[in-house]
């Protein structure tokens, strides 16, 4: 048996709110790209149905609208927990201020991405690249819904995407605003891609749990680590 | 120059029209507005009571389809009508004087009705280098800011004078710009097409004549009569659409079922005009009607958002042509080569960190 004794503590890191925002925003984000791309490009179906009995295309554009209410509102509540949350959920790291967090920007950078150095990098929540990347993530989550809701607000009589029409003219008319809309999936996805494998490589390397921690919340973490963390406290 | 006096009504006793057909062209007009019924009194009043108005109709960086669309109004009294009874004091292609004389035209024009005549202008100014378009030895911006300061109103007619149209399409090379782009401080109203549609044009003229104030526009300056839907919304296609029922390509069983468009390239859904409604050449057909996806013509930029046939624009500025999707991909790919790169190396760099184990059994 292959095994190894060390001295981990296990830490709460991602309360129930942010672990229920990453899952519902993870699916929201599948629905809205497949069903975005079906919008862009929807199959030329040979049949011979009458337009009367069938509302396919319809229905897509419906699930479409709607997961991308879902998907907004969720983000908002996100941003709310940014401000009540723990520390690991709090706006401030996203939004790296400190010295020590660019300090730790630059290890990550030399440990894990150019792997120039190998010692491990000792943060229990975000790591000031990743909480980084989340901050482009948020402002193209921002940037997709009010390109969205711009683009809708001229078919809606709701409050909501009426207050974004400006944003039609700004970018240059509709045509223009619903290419850039379409265009910004592919950082979804880039996103995406990068994401699953940067997750994958931390639980390889780390074996701190990251992958699990998002569905029960709880991380493995050394325990001088941990005593660090709590000493800062 | 007939005096500005003479009403509406009157030039056209003169011309020789009845009553019924002056009735029968308010009445038009006021279904067109989609006014009330009675809309159609209150234009017929303007009409008999206000005295004409003279109008100024300068040509910049333009091809004279709105002038060629608007003298095919559909209700034969229009073009008759509004050319005669609106006062065409100055129009290149349709007035008789040249050189000097429709010089002096212009000026007394702008001197004499100074806050009471009306401005319509057709083409695109460029800014970048003036000199691409002069008449008469003066650029378009100066002759343009000129007539522009003592103007009742600013009308701004076809997507050259709205938003720059083809000239201004990438990399557009004289720097066209659109009116409203150019004019500071008065509104600008955006008839816009390629070319609009005639009637839509007289419409907005006779909004003008009869009200005596702009019309309500939208984000875009578009009046809001004929351009708050879109094309899409008015086609009667739309079944086919939301029943996810495409043409696929021109010649095939969906296109002859008459299917919907939007795969190969209908811009209707982004598109705000009235052409499902009005529709062209007196109310015979519209585009899609006739088979072809709306190019967008009354859209902004709608040149560089081709080709028309497809739903995705190409990119042209990186000199090869892509769209987004091609990029997209590219990326992605990219990214999945990076990450699996990435994963080699970190077995080779990290191996000791990832078979860090003392086995004690």
């Amino acid at each position: 048996m292959k095994s190894r004794n060390t001295n981990l503590r296990e830490v709460y890191v991602w309360e129930l709110p942010v672990r229920f925002y990453h899952w519902t925003n993870a699916l929201c984000i599948i629905t809205l790209c497949i069903t975005g791309f079906i919008i862009a490009n929807p199959p030329a179906i040979m049949n011979e149905t009458e337009a009367t009995f069938t509302f396919w295309f319809g229905k897509v554009r419906f699930i479409h609208f709607v997961t991308a209410f879902v998907f907004f509102f969720n983000f908002l509540y996100r941003l709310y927990w940014g401000f009540v949350g723990n520390r690991y959920a709090r706006w401030d790291n996203f939004i790296p201020l400190k010295k020590k967090q660019w300090k730790e920007f630059w290890e990550v950078l030399m440990v894990d991405i150019w792997m120039i150095r190998n010692k491990p990098v000792d943060s229990i929540g975000h790591n000031t690249l990743a909480a980084l990347s989340y901050l482009a993530l948020f402002v193209a989550f921002m940037f997709q819904s009010i390109t969205g809701f711009a683009l809708y607000s001229d078919m809606s009589k709701s409050l909501l995407p009426k207050l974004f029409g400006w944003v039609v003219p700004l970018l240059g008319g509709d045509l223009m605003v619903r290419q850039i809309h379409h265009a910004a999936t592919w950082f979804f996805i880039v996103f995406v891609i990068a994401h699953i494998y940067i997750v994958a490589y931390h639980d390889y390397i780390e074996r701190r749990g990251i992958t699990s921690s998002m569905i029960g919340g709880w991380k493995f973490i050394e325990e001088d680590v941990a005593k660090a963390e709590e000493n800062e406290q | 120059m007939e005096p500005a006096t003479l009403s509406f009504y009157e030039s056209c006793l003169r011309k020789g029209v009845s009553r019924r057909d002056f009735m029968k062209f308010s009445a038009t007009m006021a279904a067109m507005l989609g006014l009330e019924a009675s809309g159609a009194v209150r234009i017929a009043k303007a009409l008999e009571s206000k005295p004409r108005v003279p109008v100024v109709w300068l040509h910049f960086q333009e091809c004279t389809c709105c002038s060629e669309s608007f003298i095919r109004c559909s209700h034969p009294l229009v073009a008759d009508l509004l050319f005669d009874s609106i006062s065409l004091d100055y129009t290149e292609t349709l007035m008789a004087a040249a050189g000097e004389q429709a010089e002096t035209c212009l000026h007394s024009t702008i001197e004499k009705y100074r806050g009471h005549y009306v401005l319509l202008v057709e083409g695109s100014v460029p800014v970048d280098d003036e000199a691409y378009c002069c008449i008469g030895g003066r650029s378009a911006k100066q002759i343009l800011e000129e007539a522009a300061d003592g103007a009742l109103a600013v009308v701004a007619w076809g997507n050259c004078a709205c938003a720059g149209c083809v000239q201004a399409a990438f990399p557009n090379p004289t720097g066209a710009k659109a009116i409203r782009r150019i004019i500071k401080g008065k509104t600008v109203v955006n008839v816009q097409g390629c070319p609009p549609i005639a009637d839509v044009m007289a419409g907005v003229i006779i909004h003008l004549l009869t009200f005596g104030t702009l019309p309500q526009l939208d984000s875009l300056g578009r009046p809001k009569t004929f351009y708050s839907r879109r094309v899409h919304d008015s086609c009667y296609r739309r079944a086919n659409f939301d029943a996810g029922l495409f043409v696929k390509s021109f010649d095939d069983e969906n296109a002859r079922r008459g299917y919907c468009l939007y795969k190969v390239g209908c811009k209707g859904p982004n598109t705000y005009n009235s052409c499902g409604i009005i529709k062209w050449n007196e109310g015979v057909s519209y585009p899609i009607q006739s088979g072809h996806p709306c190019i967008g013509c009354s859209e902004e930029g709608f040149w560089d958002n081709s080709p028309f046939y497809r739903r995705i624009p190409s990119i042209n500025a990186f000199g090869i042509e892509a769209t987004a999707d091609n990029i997209g991909l590219g990326i992605g790919i990219a990214t999945v080569a990076g990450a699996a790169a990435h994963a080699v190396a970190t077995n080779i760099r990290k191996k000791k960190q990832i078979e860090n184990v003392d086995t004690p059994s």
